[in-house]
């Protein structure tokens, strides 16, 4: 009710400010990032939990648990440990390897993990601070791959040159996709998680039907759905020789970072971005005009978005690609988006953190048996947990901050008389 | 400050005067002339004028009416396929120029003469493409009905979410949640209906969460329904591949649901071995669509229902309350998407695969927007889809002249036609999506 | 039934919006609650109401104490609310609304209809409503809907019926209808109370006044009081009910609105065929009751709205068809009528709140780079000389009240160079404080020789600015008179009539 806020703005406080180390200690307790290293936690116990119940030496050990418990225990220890130690190992430092050129080799891995993951979250991060949802991930990625493949192995250029007409071109076609979205939703009011969802079949079916005709993008003289590899010219070059998987992309996409940053913070665009994110009636009556923003924070939030599916294509594999080089990072996009809070660094380090996942997750699947499945699990938790404040500051019985809203009681109050 | 306008007593005698009373000031209204429908239909005139006619091949095309196994046997027909190339592109741009002369009045165009457009330019595109060819019709119906029946499902449990208020993207997960735990389910217990019913609770489950993040914890809906797909997939991927296939032959080989012939009604020519030669799945289909759309309107469930998914605050001060309602309806919703999930397992495939539903969730929550969140005309939706998604096979059978792949694309095609508001405007439930605080 | 409040407090957070407020109201009696925007009314009564619950304090019926754990507890017992924003669902029939809550349902639950359309009939003809159960609420008019509401109450048979604001949406004889309504029922013996902040309403119906103020009981008085002692008890200290401003030097017509007509996304004429000029130097108060086009025609002034014909001009120049940073560039100022929603943007500071409609270029931004300091140091400035209260130029636009909202919003305004000022409803909704200096800063604009209008539904605001008067009724202006024009002529061209002196 319009009233009860102008109640609350006009009425007096009546009651004495708390103190302020109570504040400062209310403020660590109950800010953001303790709640998003509780999610993590969380996440990583319920994923430990399931790797426990689904292992059939638990199973086995279990079936004899009372005349030996301790055996059973001791299995779901092992299980657990084993799972995420591997993942560890996969993900940072790998202690079975000699030296550490060898030991490290696993943290490059993430490195390169995180890359188009990073950029990708920034393109959702950026539509998401001008209000915008976009899950269209899938579909930029592809068509971004597409174009940038397509120049990658069709065209024969001069080194550099090369590299950068692919990117270009992969940025433009990212933009373009993402730039449809906007342009509906500033023309026609189209929902932009609607038309995003449907756009990622569109380029799927499309890229599927390039990808197994001749002459587009089906590699010549072959019947699988699959191109020709990337021109030399047009590869992305490594960035610590060629004994560790990390190209160049990773550079790009620490410039793309700051660049991101710069956009939101500092910049003109950026203030608008905010302004209509935050509220566009205002915007619009302070002369923003909102239909532009949509289509340039799309178009931009496309093109970065794709640079995800050129660092594919162009970095990761470029021996030829077929309709699976999203690799879901589409999605996974989303959720980096959020973990990160839509800030470009906090996206930049949930980003590596994913990237940790994924490296870890292959490396826990070949060495203990776990599906790499696992990690969306995990992923997934966190993001619910981390939006739900409430929730996790309930589990670990933390204080709730002054001003935050409180969870609904979806149940009718409970009646108490309330005396004088 | 000055006197009050008019004393007491002459309030008191003034008779109470309808809205429209003779003041020199009338509001009008002037009609706003839309161009979308004639466009579209004149873009589909001119493709079907060069694909039918400048481009008509020569032959006939046959359509087989009815199978060796029907009790009444139909003729088969054999259309000449430049001829009806030809009529029907004529039809077609006489109903653009009919669309247009209604646009010029300010007139809408109305439903049924985009039906008719429909499903000429489809009659016309068959004969078109299956030159030399015979088409079966139960047939490419048939299969029509078996891939909607999970959407249907799918669109019904979106229609009650999002008509309560809560925005279903997670019919996806709820579909593949209930796919896994039915298949699981039947598999141990042997039983297809036990397996159901623990479908309905698993899209149930699901249903849980998206209701306790999205109602309780004011999470926004569309992240928890994204998120929740996610986790889903995730969840059944992992399970699948470290106990469902190590244990195929006691986890996952669950018995199928039996066709049950309905008598008499089974024997309709054409549509009767479609629409009642089925299972009990499709059966139940029938009836929660009836229902749905029934209760909707004529009920005081559907009545609360749409009450707090309009206007939630005026629901409250009636004494609805609007936590409850929203999240036992999502509950609802969830138990009907698991069904349709049911469906791929204990329906149509006969075991759980990984990511089995490949996408059919958001095709429902396609048809629930291009439905315009009203039950027949979701389920009409729905039915397009499956028949798009079919025909792209059956053609790919007889040698299509259209690359699979966009017929594929068609149900997203359309779908983002209907939101940019090309096929009249599109109006969800007003509160959809916002969550209720109170105060 | 006789309604008793004992000691209710209602806390929200650290913020208490009702203090041990008592209140008896007996069968029989109009009891008016009166007291500012934000003096806590509307929460009292949803507390009443069920729909809050008390944190101290007792309500009772007829002396037995009452447990409400929602409205319906509040309905069962008979309590029925009028609310300020109709409480209505525009997609159903009035039946359906009415029915809402306590259907009625024949076999396998099906809704009962035809007994709700007959109560609808039945109350519409004990009070002489003409009210269709089976019209959508969303087409018609506003005064209609507020019978449907009023139907929706009596249709459970309350004994106890609140008012909430219920005049807002009113013409000043549909105000005079609604108040033979509550007199009706009054003498039918139910008990009502009489939410508002209008004095002359109160005086004109109430049997008892109580008056609120920063959440507590300050006081209660007879009708009989004058308005300026209910002014100086509900406000806290001597008021200054009006504007001092010396006489307009109107220079010339600088402002040209010529045959202007805007349609709405349905084709609806909100706007009809309206002609006006505004001089140099001189305040035009655009009149009405909310609702009849005087909203639309502010926007179509700014470029907001996309249907429109007709001829808008500032000196000379035309502004129709122009977007909206264009208008702005020409140095329109714009204080839209709904701050928080058009105004501001909540979560941004005040400082950048001050820079929102300049986030075009100099001096603001070099090169496509936001100038942080030169922001700061305007900013601090700014805030001084608009008195903005607040813990700092960094704090957030939705942390501070209504009034220095709205001083925000002002001040953006008014520290841009102006050749035309357009103020929609500028005093809406805050303390009387910040009213005063609105106005005073809307006349000194005048003085300095721009032309400006204030749109306001407030009577008392548009006597006490205007130079000139402009009515609009039904999206048309009904006529154009000079601002000492007696309140009753503009009461009836507030409802379309013109009378006979005033020419249009």
């Amino acid at each position: 009710m319009s009233d009860n806020k102008a109640t609350a703005d006009s009425v007096e406080t009546k009651i004495a400010p708390p103190s302020r180390w109570n504040v400062a200690l209310n403020e660590i307790l109950s800010g953001s990032i303790i709640i998003s290293i509780l999610s993590v936690v969380l996440a990583l116990v319920v994923g430990a939990i399931l790797i426990i119940v689904v292992d059939p030496k638990v199973a086995t050990a279990s079936g004899y648990f009372f005349a030996r418990p301790l055996d059973t225990l001791g299995a779901m220890w092992n299980s657990a440990f084993g799972a995420y130690s591997s993942l560890f190992q996969g993900a940072i430092y790998n202690f079975q390897r000699p030296d550490f050129a060898a030991g490290i080799r696993p943290f490059t891995e993430t490195l390169n993990f995180a890359a188009p993951l990073i950029v990708a979250g920034l393109g959702v991060a950026m539509a998401f601070r001008v209000g915008l949802f976009n899950i269209g991930g899938r579909g930029q990625m592809l068509i971004a791959a597409a174009c940038a493949g397509y120049v990658g192995f069709a065209f024969d250029l001069p080194p550099v040159v090369h590299l950068v007409v692919a990117i270009a071109a992969g940025l433009a076609g990212g933009a373009v996709w993402g730039g449809i979205v906007g342009l509906l939703k500033a023309r026609t009011g189209a929902h932009e998680v609607i038309v995003t969802i449907m756009l990622n079949y569109v380029a799927f079916y499309l890229i599927s039907y390039m990808l197994r005709t001749p002459g587009l993008l089906q590699a010549p003289g072959s019947n699988n759905p699959k191109t020709a590899p990337i021109n030399p010219n047009a590869v992305l070059p490594d960035l610590l020789g060629s004994s560790y998987n990390v190209n160049f992309g990773l550079i790009l996409v620490i410039a793309l970072t700051v660049l991101v940053w710069w956009i939101l913070s500092r910049s003109s665009l950026g203030f608008q971005f905010r302004a209509v994110g935050e509220n566009p009636n205002a915007a619009r009556v302070a002369g923003i005009r909102v239909d532009r923003m949509y289509i340039y924070a799309m178009l931009i939030s496309g093109g970065l978005v794709g640079m995800a599916g050129i660092i594919q294509v162009l970095g990761t594999v470029p021996s030829g690609f077929s309709s699976g080089i999203d690799a879901g990072i589409g999605f996974d996009a989303i959720t980096v988006a959020l973990l990160g809070r839509a800030r470009p660094w906090g996206v930049f380090f949930a980003g590596l953190l994913f990237g940790a996942f994924k490296a870890g997750g292959f490396a826990m699947q070949a060495a203990e048996g776990i599906p790499i499945d696992i990690v969306l699990v995990v992923q997934s938790l966190i993001v619910l947990f981390i939006a739900a404040p409430p929730l996790v500051r309930a589990l670990f019985r933390l204080p709730t901050p002054v001003g935050e809203p409180k969870p609904v009681s979806l149940r009718k109050p409970k009646l108490k008389a309330v005396a004088r | 400050m000055s006197a009050p306008v008019v004393t007491p007593e002459n309030s008191a005698s003034m008779p109470v005067q309808p809205a429209a009373s003779s003041n020199v000031i009338v509001r009008e209204k002037e009609a706003i002339r839309s161009w979308k429908a004639p466009i579209s239909f004149a873009v589909f005139a001119a493709l079907a004028t060069v694909l039918f006619w400048i481009l008509g091949k020569d032959g006939t095309s046959n359509f087989r009416l009815s199978t060796d196994t029907d009790l009444i046997q139909i003729n088969s027909v054999d259309l000449p396929a430049l001829a009806t190339g030809i009529v029907i592109s004529l039809a077609l741009i006489l109903i653009t120029a009919l669309s247009f002369w209604l646009s010029l009045q300010k007139r809408p165009t109305p439903i049924w003469i985009v039906a008719i457009y429909g499903v000429l330019f489809m009659v016309g595109f068959l004969t078109w493409a299956g030159v030399g060819e015979s088409i079966l019709v139960p047939g490419l119906l048939l299969g029509a009905l078996g891939l909607s029946i999970p959407l249907i499902f799918g669109a019904m449990g979106g229609i009650i979410s999002e008509r309560v208020g809560v925005v279903n993207v997670a019919i996806e997960g709820q579909l593949l949640a209930g796919a896994f735990v039915s298949a699981l389910v039947a598999s141990v217990t042997g039983s297809a209906y036990v397996g159901l019913v623990a479908a309905m609770a698993a899209g149930m489950l699901v249903s849980f969460v998206l209701a306790t993040f999205s109602i309780k914890y004011l999470v926004d809906q569309v992240i928890v329904g994204v998120v929740l797909n996610v986790l889903v997939l995730g969840l059944t991927s992992f399970l699948y591949s470290s106990v469902l296939t190590q244990h195929s032959s006691e986890l996952n080989s669950p018995p199928r649901f039996d066709f049950i012939p309905i008598p008499l009604l089974s024997e309709i020519p054409i549509l009767g071995p479609v629409l009642f030669r089925q299972t009990i799945i499709v059966y139940l289909m029938y009836i929660i669509v009836a229902v749905v759309a029934y209760a909707l309107v004529k009920t005081k469930w559907g009545l609360r229902l749409r009450s707090v998914g309009e206007h939630p605050q005026a629901a409250d001060t009636v004494g609805i309350n609007v936590y409850m309602t929203r999240f036992w309806n999502v509950s609802l919703a969830g138990a009907i998407a698991g069904i349709g999930g049911a469906y791929f397992t204990l329906g149509s495939v006969g075991s759980f695969q990984k990511d089995m539903t490949a996408g059919a969730g958001f095709i429902a929550l396609a048809a629930v927007i291009f439905g315009r969140w009203d039950p027949i005309r979701a389920l009409l939706a729905a039915l397009l889809f499956g028949f798009a998604t079919n025909l792209q096979s059956v053609l790919a059978i007889i040698g299509s002249p259209v690359p699979s792949e966009f017929m594929l694309m068609l149900p997203y095609i359309v779908t983002i036609i209907a939101v940019a508001g090309f096929v009249g405007k599109v109006r969800g439930p007003a509160a959809s999506g916002k969550p209720y605080i109170k105060g | 039934m006789k309604l008793e409040l004992r000691g209710i407090t209602k806390r929200f957070g650290a913020l208490t919006a009702n203090d041990h407020i008592d209140l008896v109201v007996q069968p029989g009696e109009i009891h008016a609650l009166l007291g500012e925007n934000g003096a806590g009314k509307s929460t009292l009564m949803n507390v009443l109401y069920g729909l809050y619950q008390a944190d101290e304090g007792q309500i009772l019926l007829d002396d037995v104490v009452q447990y409400f754990s929602g409205p319906g507890d509040a309905m069962l017992a008979g309590i029925g609310m009028v609310h300020q924003h109709f409480m209505l669902i525009p997609v159903f029939t009035v039946a359906e609304n009415v029915m809402l809550g306590h259907e009625s349902t024949t076999f396998g639950g099906r809704l009962n209809l035809a007994a709700a359309r007959d109560k609808v009939r039945t109350i519409s003809a004990r009070f002489g409503f003409d009210v269709d159960p089976d019209a959508l609420v969303g087409d018609l008019p506003v005064g209609i809907q507020q019978r449907v509401e009023i139907i929706k109450a009596l249709s459970l048979d309350a004994q106890v019926l609140i008012f909430d604001e219920p005049t807002a949406v009113l013409t000043p004889q549909e105000t005079d209808e609604l108040m033979a309504i509550m007199r009706q029922l009054r003498d039918a013996g139910t008990a009502i109370v009489f939410i508002t902040h209008k004095l002359r309403e109160v005086r004109e119906v109430a049997d008892k006044i109580t008056v609120i103020r920063l959440g507590a009981v300050v006081g209660e008085a007879d009708p009989t009081a004058t308005n300026e002692e209910l002014a100086t008890l509900m406000v806290g200290r001597e008021v200054e009910l009006t504007v001092f401003k010396a006489p307009a030097q109107p220079g010339a017509a600088s402002f040209v609105v010529k045959d202007l007509t805007v349609l709405d996304a349905h084709g609806h004429r909100v706007v009809n065929n309206v002609s006006f000029e505004v001089h140099a130097g001189e305040i035009l108060c655009i009149a009405g009751v909310q609702g009849n086009g005087q909203t639309e025609l502010a926007e179509a002034i700014m470029g907001l709205e996309p249907h429109t014909q007709g001829i808008i001009e500032l000196n000379g120049e035309s502004l129709r068809g122009r977007s909206v940073r264009h208008i702005l560039d020409e140095g329109v100022g714009y204080v839209p009528e709904d701050r928080s929603h058009d105004g501001l943007v909540g979560s941004f500071t005040i400082a950048e709140n001050l820079m929102l409609d300049r986030a075009n270029g100099a001096p603001f931004v070099k090169v496509g780079n936001l100038q942080l300091k030169y922001l700061s140091e305007f900013a601090t400035e700014t805030s001084e000389e608009f008195d903005i209260r607040s813990q700092g130029i960094l704090s957030k636009a939705s942390e501070l009240s209504g009034g220095n909202q709205q001083k925000v919003v002002l001040a953006r305004e008014l520290s841009r160079k102006l050749t035309f000022f357009l103020a929609a409803q500028p005093t809406r909704g805050i303390d009387v404080g910040s009213i005063e200096f609105v106005h005073k800063r809307i006349v000194a604009t005048r003085d300095a020789g721009v032309p400006v209008i204030v749109v306001s539904t407030e009577l008392d605001e548009v006597t006490a600015l205007a130079d000139r008067i402009a009515v609009m009724y039904r999206g048309g202006i009904v006529g154009i008179v000079p601002g000492d024009t007696p309140r009753q002529v503009l009461g009836l061209m507030m409802a379309g009539e013109v009378p006979a002196e005033v020419v249009a």
